[in-house]
């Protein structure tokens, strides 16, 4: 995904999905099956929650690493 | 795990009495010369009776009445040091006002703000940089005496906390023991590493060789976790530590490759990189903030248990890299 970008999020059968934007970092999702990164492939979540990175610039992605808050000590942060 | 060596005449005294069975009093004789480490290590072993205990141990001495008022006489100490410190760091942060919330802060803010403004120096960064395998071996020493009991000391905090934050309390915890798979346990995700390391993986088995800023953060998370008044503490510490992990955990793992360790203790740091990028969220945004929604006396406490949390390990970084004879 590109940055500022939401990320695409597929549901686990009836597991209900709770997607939760936090301020200047990563999108929180509980019950995710999938998500996909901007190539179209979708990663499996193996947790029961995640955080999805929505800076763009993780090096885990779809997945967040916490790279959202070196951007923002550089004021680069696009979600800030 | 057998009772360490002594590092002092109060711990020498505790180690003797606990080699005994129970008895209703202990004469622990003054010392008029008291050594911080001789203390915090005495605190540790008190401590240790409500975990796994000593082998060589009687298992009665946990509630035995004998020995509590030496350990409630540390704890108090060692709180007040902490409450002082933390009364003194705020004011040279300019945070006091923000921690009352009388100004309507948002508390999550003041975390960040508070994680952001303690800058402590980076054992991780020095490790990558200049590190040497002699420094990575004895951080990983160093870091066993918690890792080997990772979470534990919070989990004491479940039954004490409810609704929204005993919910992601326990996702949390959850997670870190393994989140139902015995092969994904952190604690034992540690051991693996240590193991493969060429280290000793049994619990406790380096705390002889503990520095005293790594005595003081296992006590101080053990004080907040078997007190049920330092809750507010013992979550804003858990809030603190998740929430400085994810990006140390991602340099500590660069560094041990570079440093040609195996496989398995980087692969301890690559978990916590993306499962500490969670349990940030959680505990910031849903343990803690919905703990001072229901008690919301508990705030200062909360900020104050991050704040040791941060102190703490600027302390043990300073330390190592004094140690290592690098200006910090």
């Amino acid at each position: 995904m590109t940055p500022g970008e939401e990320p695409r999020v597929r549901p686990r059968g009836e597991v209900p999905l709770d997607v939760r934007p936090c301020p200047g970092g990563p999108l929180l999702v509980r019950g995710a099956a999938q998500v996909s990164t901007d190539d179209d492939t979708w990663h499996d979540t193996t947790r029961p929650v995640s955080a999805v990175c929505r800076c763009g610039a993780s090096a885990l992605r779809p997945w967040c690493d916490g790279t959202h808050k070196v951007l923002s000590r550089r004021g680069v942060n696009p979600l800030d | 795990m057998k009772l360490p060596s002594p590092r002092g005449p109060l711990s020498e005294r505790v180690v003797n009495a606990l080699s005994r069975p129970p008895r209703s009093h202990v004469h622990l004789k003054r010392t008029p010369d008291r050594d911080p480490a001789d203390d915090a290590l005495t605190l540790w072993i008190l401590h240790e009776l409500h975990y796994r205990g000593f082998e060589d141990v009687d298992e009665r001495w946990e509630w035995a009445p004998a020995l509590s008022s030496v350990r409630q006489h540390l704890e108090e100490e060692l709180e007040a040091r902490l409450r002082a410190d933390f009364a003194r760091s705020l004011t040279e942060m300019d945070l006091g006002g923000r921690v009352t919330g009388v100004g309507g802060d948002d508390l999550v803010d003041v975390l960040l703000a508070l994680v952001e403004a303690h800058d402590g120096p980076s054992l991780a960064e020095h490790l990558l940089a200049d590190g040497t395998t002699e420094h990575a071996g004895q951080l990983l020493r160093q870091r066993s005496i918690y890792h080997l009991k990772e979470a534990d000391p919070t989990a004491w905090v479940v039954p004490r906390v409810t609704g929204g934050a005993k919910a992601a309390l326990m996702e949390i915890q959850f997670d870190e023991y393994g989140a139902g798979r015995r092969d994904r346990v952190h604690q034992d995700l540690f051991s693996l590493g240590l193991s493969a390391a060429g280290l000793c993986a049994d619990y406790g088995h380096y705390v002889g060789e503990a520095r005293l800023p790594v005595l003081e953060q296992n006590n101080s998370v053990s004080l907040f976790g078997l007190h049920r008044r330092l809750r507010g503490a013992a979550l804003g510490h858990l809030a603190a530590f998740e929430a400085t992990s994810s990006l140390p955990s991602r340099t500590l793992a660069r560094a041990l490759r570079r440093l040609g360790l195996p496989e398995e203790i980087a692969a301890y740091y690559d978990e916590h990189v993306e499962a500490d990028a969670v349990h940030e969220q959680l505990a910031l945004r849903d343990v803690c903030a919905a703990l001072v929604t229901d008690e919301p006396h508990l705030r200062e406490d909360v900020v104050f248990g991050a704040w040791a949390c941060l102190e703490l390990e600027a302390r043990t970084a300073r330390d190592l890299l004094s140690l290592w004879e690098v200006a910090a």
